[in-house]
């Protein structure tokens, strides 16, 4: 959890948002220190998380939120993270025997022709749904990253359609939150992830961009974050209040500065 | 990354009952030729050139990826392939080769000869007798000061370290150390000889059949950790030569459209998973200029950890142009991974360049050289404007002008 982030963001672990979809979109650089950032503020905060993580092995995020100060492993034995590692349970459907009908892993898509996410959804239902000892606060849906899934044979629709049950079933059944992470390229030619994105800008309530720089690599400044909010009420037609942050990335934590502010500079 | 089951630290000798409480990362680092690293702490491999090592932060991690675009004719990625393979030798790392066209044992024959330091120093070479006289002129400069704690990227070939060795191009291995290192294979044609067809997962059957024998491998000789007993852990550096092109059944080379855009991705994020949960690294070239659909490449690089794109000379007007005499292509670092850490030991130039001398692979900052002609000739300023236009800067497109401005 980066406190300079929270600050900008105006959001404290005490009394998390409830029913909101954030878009974490990255260009020409990584924007995975926001996937961290949202993982050891909910945990912190005391909701329960159901984390699917696609790209990197679960000791990787360990490690790292371990420096933000949250344990993963902790956090998992008492039942507050419900992690899905996608490298191994993509390894089970590859290399394990021949499933079962009615077998329940989640990245089943990938070894039929469908790209069907049903299971998926059904695993974060699942796993999200209160249950009566739990006394977590409001369920969160993270996932790091959604463009992986374009890359494994899904079509776009369905993983539009998939963003769209988790929103029923998280946002507004159970007043939880869902954060994702999308790629994006100004100038890419991968229609169906430029297609993803877009729709995915349009539903959410938060967009935090994380862009490089666009006169090049700096050593101070690591990048540009846009803030994207959208006006709270659609019937007022409030404009979306942009803001523009530069920031650093450290070993532990992240500044962030305004435009032309980096302690380099000044 | 790989767990290793790391179990309390045990004496040396039995001499004395004082244990000094061992840190991991010091236990892992028992593995030949590898060395954790100081940001974190992840064992790092030589990818068998030490300044292509200076620019990745120190080397490759195990169980990642290093994805290599291939230049045009494919003769220095080959040439980086072999490298990658030769370090393996030396070190005494396992050896997984598969390719499509040339038969792996060809391959390992074909590999570069080690230097090592007393055959180097018996040697009088002129190059090294400049990089040495540079260094010792360097300890005191007097007009060029400035430049005194720039960081060198060229390590000088006296000072060898165990991590990272310098290879021979003009000599071949010898049988005798190619003997002693165990090593597997995957030549596709006589793997699909072998067995009859199969398709699973929808994937290209070549790649189905690659990432079979893969795992077969990791897990018969027990580089994911299954077996706990075994006391020498070894390293499995697996080198895959052009991934995606005709030979491995995928026409994603040959037409914008492709029957199957994903087999190559699915087959990443599979090898991905494998990499993740074994002691290996893994090499592949791809003919990133022969795939027409970029939308597949951009996928391919966010699969990938490490990806290098080599851009040679041979053939374009580079060759004759005399800013480039010096160098044999262009080296650009698309992409480094952040491992374990929020930050990654990325290095500041972007403008790097390749040399290749017969003992010698050398990557460099690209310098422009001074302009000193005497003649202000409007027809030489205007071409080394463009030259430098084409420089590239990173992220985001430099905004130069074509007009180049005499003051």
């Amino acid at each position: 959890m980066f406190v300079e982030l929270n600050e900008l963001l105006n959001a404290s672990p005490e009394r998390p948002e409830q029913g909101k979809l954030t878009l974490l979109r990255d260009t020409k650089t990584d924007g995975s220190f926001l996937v961290h950032h949202f993982l050891s503020f909910y945990l912190k905060a005391g909701c329960k998380v159901c984390f699917v993580a696609l790209l990197q092995s679960f000791s990787h995020y360990n490690i790292i939120a371990q420096k933000l100060g949250v344990s993963l492993t902790a956090a998992k034995e008492r039942g507050q993270l419900v992690f899905l590692e996608g490298l191994k349970s993509c390894f089970d459907v590859f290399f394990g025997e021949e499933q079962h009908v009615g077998q329940t892993n989640p990245l089943q898509f990938v070894s039929k022709d469908g790209s069907n996410l049903k299971t998926m959804y059904e695993f974060v239902r699942t796993s999200l749904m209160a249950s009566g000892s739990d006394s977590w606060k409001c369920p969160v849906l993270l996932v790091d990253d959604l463009s992986v899934l374009l890359s494994l044979g899904v079509r776009p629709v369905d993983v539009l359609d998939f963003i769209h049950y988790c929103r029923v079933a998280v946002c507004s059944q159970l007043k939880g939150n869902i954060v994702v992470l999308v790629h994006s390229n100004d100038d890419s030619e991968d229609e169906e992830n430029e297609l993803v994105v877009n729709s995915l800008c349009h539903q959410s309530n938060l967009i935090l961009w994380a862009e490089g720089l666009a006169t090049g690599f700096c050593k101070d400044v690591h990048g540009q974050l846009k803030i994207i909010q959208k006006g709270s009420s659609e019937l007022k037609a409030e404009k979306n209040l942009l803001r523009i942050y530069q920031y650093k990335i450290q070993d532990k934590n992240v500044t962030f500065f305004a435009r032309g502010m980096s302690a380099a500079v000044l | 990354m790989a767990a290793l089951a790391t179990g309390g630290a045990t004496p040396s000798d039995g001499a004395t009952s004082f244990q000094r409480k061992v840190p991991a990362s010091s236990r892992l680092a028992a593995i030949a030729g590898t060395r954790p690293s100081v940001r974190h702490g992840q064992l790092l491999l030589s990818s068998g050139l030490p300044s292509l090592d200076c620019v990745l932060g120190g080397g490759l991690a195990v169980g990642t990826l290093l994805l290599i675009e291939e230049d045009k004719y494919g003769i220095y990625s080959n040439l980086l392939f072999k490298y990658f393979l030769a370090e393996g030798i030396v070190c005494g790392h396992n050896l997984f080769v598969a390719s499509a066209k040339e038969d792996p044992a060809d391959i390992l024959k074909e590999l570069p000869a080690p230097l090592f330091d007393d055959v180097h120093k018996n040697q009088v070479d002129e190059k090294e007798t400049a990089i040495k006289s540079k260094q010792e002129s360097q300890e005191s400069m007097k007009i060029a000061w400035r430049y005194q704690n720039l960081p060198k990227m060229e390590v000088s070939p006296a000072a060898s370290a165990r991590f990272g060795h310098y290879y021979d191009v003009s000599k071949t291995v010898s049988p005798e150390l190619l003997k002693s290192i165990k090593w597997h294979r995957f030549f596709l044609p006589e793997e699909m000889s072998l067995h009859p067809e199969i398709k699973t997962c929808n994937m290209t059957c070549g790649y189905t059949r690659l990432l079979q024998s893969i795992q077969r491998i990791i897990y018969q000789e027990g580089f994911d950790g299954s077996y706990p007993q075994k006391k020498q852990k070894n390293i499995l550096r697996i080198g895959i030569q052009s991934l995606g092109s005709v030979l491995w059944g995928d026409d994603i080379c040959c037409t914008d459209n492709p029957e199957d855009i994903f087999s190559l991705t699915k087959f990443l994020y599979v090898l991905r998973g494998l990499l993740r949960m074994s002691l290996s690294a893994c090499i592949i070239t791809v003919p990133a200029h022969l795939i027409q659909n970029k939308a597949i490449m951009e996928r391919v690089t966010n699969l990938s950890d490490t990806v290098v794109g080599l851009e040679s000379f041979i053939g374009s007007e580079r060759e004759t142009n005399p800013l480039y005499k010096d160098y044999q292509g262009l080296i650009h670092v698309h992409q480094i991974p952040r491992l374990n850490s929020l930050i990654c030991d990325v290095s500041g130039t972007k403008d790097l360049a390749f040399r290749l001398k017969r003992k010698q692979f050398t990557i460099e900052r690209l310098h422009l050289p001074p302009d000193l002609s005497d003649t202000v000739s409007r027809s030489s300023k205007q071409d080394l404007a463009e030259s430098t236009k084409l420089l590239s800067s990173g992220c985001g497109a430099m905004a130069i002008g074509k007009k180049h401005l005499d003051f």
